[in-house]
Formats: structure tokens, sequence, C-alpha cells
């Protein structure tokens, strides 16, 4: 089977789980066991989902909410990458940082929202530094793992050919960590997506997927609370598995270094 | 003139459990493009011997010399072939391995492929210079890693039980393409094993150490004409000579 053929089928296999899942959903949602406005059917998210793109509305949310999380991933792998690296290579780095590291990992980034709202108020500031917080950690304990778990073989054989500092570094440590690097990107990614919306049904104020699920509440529009959630899935897929996904084939997995993931 | 002097070299492992001796005081000379092989049991020290001579271990006592210098560290002057398959570079093809040397040596692109290039012809393997490694066979990834090893032109190369774990149809045939690289190349080889019949095979001179820890126990001149026939008597009586070396307890021990 050609790459191309494996990646056909694994989006076939994924259709047919996620149009299995909305056939349940569908069946429920028609039993009429709850409201039809607390659980509207498929075909009446799908029209408000809709509108909304068509006025504009959808996609701003959308926009506001990714921006968000593009910052303060950025931001992240800004801080994470090269601290994680320095803990991996210093010991006296390591020494002093990972009890920071220990201390403020296991706090919830969603924790911090009420004292970010009181430091910097509502809106951006707030919400991109929730983001930055849950980003953080998998980014840089991912890195630090995996430029400890370089295979010290290749340290060797490199510096036995005449590599060292930075091309040893660029050249053997980074390609050689990349399988938890990527891993750690990932990671960062899905726990900004989850953090995000968190955020923003707290603090945000007129735009993002978070605020307009928590706005729809207060006037039980089920329908829209139900398209925003469905963009927060589609969004997280598409990332999950077209950028992530393609990152991936285009380095370890080419390399051999990690096997290809089934369906 | 001498190319390597291994001058009365220990070195000693301080571990958790207690200092563990790892080689203890050996002493022996090359001469240049001699193929010297290393013969002893499991655990004796082989390649803690090959690492001081590479330069990734300092010994607690003796020196090194290669060329008349002594050895502090490791250098472009040695090529190192391990055992381990995972050697080599997986995010780099086969081509992108061997010209690693070279890069790091600052020749230009074009110069270090046709050099690489060249380099796996030698070991057969330039159909092969865009694959991944992950893409080859265990030999002829050390097939690659021996050419990584000679790319860059070390005046020695060393050489870890790279065809160990092979089976032994394809380490018979990795033990003629390396007999043929040295005809060619003419390099000083150090080379480890605890396969009796690869050292007669290859070697112009066995070393036999004896169980850990290590000494030198015993050199064997292998005066047979090449390419070497290891069905020939002389091959056999060479064999059983290297055995009884390895089997019968060292004058240490009985003391
Ligand atoms: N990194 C190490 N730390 C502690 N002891 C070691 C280490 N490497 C090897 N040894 C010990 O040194 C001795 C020689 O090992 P080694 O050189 O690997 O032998 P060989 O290659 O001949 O099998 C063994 O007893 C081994 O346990
Ligand atoms: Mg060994």
């Amino acid at each position: 089977m050609t790459p191309a053929t494996v990646r056909t089928r694994s989006a076939g296999r994924a259709a047919v789980t996620i149009i299995g899942a909305l056939a349940i959903y569908e069946v429920v949602a028609r039993a009429g066991i709850f409201p039809a406005a607390l659980l509207p059917t498929i075909p009446a998210v799908v029209k408000t989902l809709w509108t909304m793109l068509a006025d504009g509305t959808m996609v701003k949310h959308a926009m506001s909410t990714l921006l968000r999380v593009l910052f303060g991933f950025s931001l992240a792998a800004a801080l994470g990458l090269p601290l994680g690296i320095l803990m991996a290579r210093f010991r006296p780095v390591e020494q002093f940082f990972m009890p920071l590291v220990s201390v403020l990992m296991p706090i919830p980034s969603l924790a911090w929202v009420p004292v970010f709202i009181l430091w910097f108020g509502l809106g951006n500031t707030t919400t991109v530094l929730v983001v930055f917080y849950a980003a953080t950690f998998p980014m840089l304990l991912n890195t630090w793992s995996g430029v400890r778990s370089v295979n010290p073989l290749w340290l060797r054989a490199a510096s036995a050919m005449g590599a060292s500092g930075q091309s040893l570094f660029w050249k053997v440590i980074i390609p050689g960590a990349s399988p938890f690097i990527i891993t750690g990107l990932r990671q960062a990614f899905l726990r900004s997506w989850v953090a995000v919306v968190g955020a923003e049904i707290i603090a945000a104020s007129a735009w993002g997927l978070g605020w307009v699920i928590f706005d729809a509440k207060e006037f039980l529009n089920a329908d829209i609370m139900m398209a925003s959630l469905a963009v927060i899935g589609i969004i997280g897929f598409f990332f999950e598995r077209v950028v992530f996904g393609t990152a991936e084939r285009a380095t370890i997995l080419k390399w051999g270094m990690v096997r290809a993931a089934r369906g | 003139m001498q190319h390597i002097e291994v001058n009365h070299v220990s070195l000693v492992y301080d571990t958790p459990g207690g200092k563990v001796p790892g080689v203890d005081d050996v002493s022996f000379t090359m001469a240049p493009s001699e193929f010297l092989c290393l013969v002893g049991p499991s655990g004796c020290g082989k390649t803690t011997l090959l690492n001081i001579i590479a330069g990734f271990l300092s010994p607690v006592a003796g020196e090194i010399r290669i060329g008349g210098n002594a050895v502090n560290g490791y250098g472009q002057d040695r090529g190192i072939v391990f055992q381990d398959f995972a050697q080599l570079f997986p995010w780099r093809t086969a081509l992108g391995n061997v010209t690693f040397g070279l890069e790091m040596k600052g020749v230009a692109k074009a110069e270090r492929e046709a050099i690489a290039l060249e380099q796996l012809k030698l070991v057969k393997l330039d159909k092969f210079a865009h694959s991944y490694p992950h893409h080859l066979s265990g030999g002829m990834q050390q097939r690659v890693a021996i050419a990584r090893a000679l790319a860059y032109n070390p005046a020695v190369l060393l050489m870890d039980e790279p065809f160990a774990a092979l089976d032994a149809l394809t380490r018979d045939d990795m033990q003629r393409l390396l007999a043929d690289v040295w005809r060619e190349t003419r390099k000083t080889v150090i080379y480890v094993t605890h396969n009796v019949a690869e050292a007669v095979f290859l070697a112009d001179r066995v070393i036999v150490m004896t169980p850990h820890p290590g000494r030198v126990k015993a050199e064997v001149r292998i005066s047979l004409p090449r390419p070497r026939d290891p069905l020939s008597v002389e091959f056999l009586e060479y064999q059983k000579a290297l055995l009884r070396h390895l089997s019968e307890p060292s004058r240490a021990d009985a003391q």
C-alpha cells in the first residue's frame, strides 16, 4: 500500500467512526426523551451553523479563539523549548527550575483565570496567558526528556566525526530529540485548545468560541452551543490530524523514529 | 615506525557498587596498515580498550600514542564503527550519514557528496545512497557505518564487533567485503571480536585477552595468504591455537 492509500483508508475509517457517533446522537435527539430546545437535531444545528457562518459571526468567534491559542502557544514555545533544552544540557539550570516546574505544573491553568482577571481584567491578555500556562509544561517536559534520551551512540559517533558545540546541537541533538519535541508541541496544542475555551467562558468579552457557548446558555440557545462545540471539535481535529500529522509524516515518520498511528 | 602504541593502559570504572576494573595494564604496538584483532571473552574489556583508543575514555594509567602523538580525546584521525545498528543517524539518508564527517570538516556540499558516493560504492551501497537507515537491513546499515567512518579519511579504523549482531551468512559476506575494503584503503585497523574464525579470517595479528579484568594474554601472527580459505587446514590450525589460548587458565589466575 502506498502512503496515500493508507491515508485515504485512515480518513475513511475516521469518517465511519464520526458518522456513527452522529447517527446515535440524531436518534436520541429525535426520540423525544429531551425537549428539542435542549437537544436540537443535527439539521437544526447545521442550519444555525450555516447562518452564523454566512453572517460572519462564527468565523470571527473562531478566529478570535484561534489567534489567542496561536499567540499563547508561540509564547509557550519560545519559553518551553529553550528552557527544556537548557535543563537537559545543564545541571544547574535543571536543579534551579525543576522544583519550580514541579510546583507550577499541577496547578490547572483555569485556576489562574480569576487571578489573571484581577491583574489584567477581562479580555485577550488573560486568555492568552492561560493558553501560555497550559502549553508551556508539555513542551518543556517533553523537550527535556527528548534531549536526555538522545542515543549516546549518536553523540559519540558525531563527536568522533568532529562535531561539537553548535553543529552537535543542531545536527544531532535537536533531530535526535525530535520525536519528543513533536509530541510536546502536539500535547501543548491540545492543552491550549482545551484551556482557551475554558478561559473564554470566564474571561472573554464579546468574541470567542468559549464565550459564545456561555452566552448562548443565557438564552437557552442549545443549537448555537452545539454549533460552537462542533466548530471547536473540527478545528481541533484539523490541527491534530492535518497540521501535526503532516509535520510527523515529513520528519519522524519518514525517518522511522516512530511507527505510523493506526486509525 | 610504529603507528599505534598502547603503553601500560589501565582503566577502572567507578560504579555505585564500587570500583570495577575495565582493562588492566595492556600494552601492544601496531605497524601502519596493520589489521589487528582483539579477541577475548565477553566482559573482558575489549570495548573499554577500544573506547580508550578512540578517546571516549581516559585511562587511569598508561598512554596511547598514534603517529607519535599522545591521544587526548577523540579526533578525526580515527574512524569508529560500533556494534549497534542504531549508530546511524535515522534522520539522514545513507549518503547524508556518510557526508557527516566531511560536513564537519567544512568540505563543500558537491565535493563531500561525491566522496561519500565513492565510499558507498566501496561498500557496494551506491544504489541505496538516498535511502533512510530504517529501510536498510542490518548488514547494509553496518556497511553504511563503515563508509561513514572511512569518508573523512582517518588513518585508523576502530571497529567494535561490527558484525556480531548479523546472521552467519551475512556475516561471512561482510567479512569478505571488509577484507576487500581494507586491501584498497590500507587503514590501520583495530577490530574487536569474540569470534575466533572472524579473527583468523581478517587479522594480520591477533591479541588474545584474559577474562575480566582484561590483560594481554597472547599474541598470534596469522601468516596466511589472502584471500583466506576458512576451510583450509592452516586456517583451522590457527583457530584451534586461538581457542587454546582462550580456554587455558591464565598464569595470573593460576598463581
Ligand atoms: N560504563 C561502565 N560502568 C561500569 N562498568 C563497566 C562499564 N562498561 C563496562 N564495564 C565493565 O567493564 C568490564 C569490561 O567491559 P567491556 O569493555 O564492555 O567488555 P567487552 O567489550 O569485552 O565485552 C565489564 O566487567 C563491565 O561490566
Ligand atoms: Mg563489547
